[in-house]
């Protein structure tokens, strides 16, 4: 567990896991849980390489490559807003439909 | 790993939607202990602060709202839909597995020169204060927004 393959394993397997959820699910609480882990295999990835790879631009000298990490942080703050959305939105479709169903959900529809 | 995978699957394959519920935090976890691994504290803590501390609290209480006893024995997808579903991941996964150990990526075994929270509050205060200005703004609105949601519908004329 120390090198960058390593990690790479990991979110490949969390993506694929999202991938599975996401094409077999219909409870829209599950598939908002594949989007979450969908997300954290983003996230893994951004700082695995953040980490291993060093930031090289302009200068010779190799700088502390902080990107990985910071877009993180945005990309966590972002997962969390969208959450909060979509569970806004599941409760407001169970309160017309009393279901959550999303294959149910035809008022939705363009 | 184990941990961070195992609760992947338990999360979307439980059958009561609250293990499921509690299966993502423990995926969460796992992914907040691989960052550690990773020697990125800071993200690890705000992943536990923001994800488990926040999202999936909510995402509990959610679930508790809206939960019924026939979730519980909610029909089964089509089988069709699962293996298919099943092969999808699977191929994804190989693809993206082969990716990372056919290619030379495994000769960077050490982490070097990792970037201490100093390094990324300086990026975050500097290069990229716009970007914490949108966030902000995007998380304001997403906030407004999933409270107008839930209210609108209490004064709605049809229910």
């Amino acid at each position: 567990m120390n090198s960058l393959s390593d990690f790479m394993l990991v979110s490949a397997m969390l993506f694929g896991i999202g991938i599975y959820g996401l094409v077999t699910k219909r409870n829209a609480l599950r598939l908002l849980f594949a989007v979450e882990i969908m997300i954290n295999a983003a996230n893994l990835n951004f700082v695995a390489f953040g980490q291993y790879l060093p930031f090289e631009g302009g200068s010779q000298t190799v700088l502390p490559n902080a990107f990985g990490q910071t877009f993180v942080l945005f990309s966590i703050a972002l997962a969390a807003a969208e959450a909060a959305v979509i569970l806004a939105i599941v409760v407001v479709a169970y309160r017309l439909h009393k279901d959550v169903d999303v294959s149910e959900l035809k008022s939705l529809e363009g | 790993m184990v941990l961070t995978v195992g609760s992947a699957i338990i999360a979307l394959e439980a059958k009561e939607i609250v293990y499921g519920a509690i299966g993502l935090a423990g995926s969460l976890f796992g992914v907040a202990a691989l960052f550690f691994l990773l020697d990125a504290p800071y993200v690890a803590v705000f992943q536990i602060a923001v994800y488990i501390g926040a999202v999936a609290v909510l995402i509990l209480f959610t679930v508790m709202l809206v939960r019924e006893e026939k979730w519980a024995k909610e029909a089964p997808a089509n089988s069709l839909t699962k293996i298919g579903g099943a092969l999808t991941g699977l191929a994804i996964t190989v693809v993206l597995a082969g990716a990372a150990v056919f290619t030379n990526l495994g000769q960077y075994t050490t982490i070097t020169n990792s970037a201490t929270f100093v390094d990324i509050g300086q990026l975050i205060s500097t290069g990229d204060a716009p970007v914490l200005l949108v966030l902000a703004l995007v998380l304001a609105a997403s906030v407004v927004g999933a409270l107008t949601l839930s209210r609108a519908d209490k004064e709605g004329p049809a229910r």
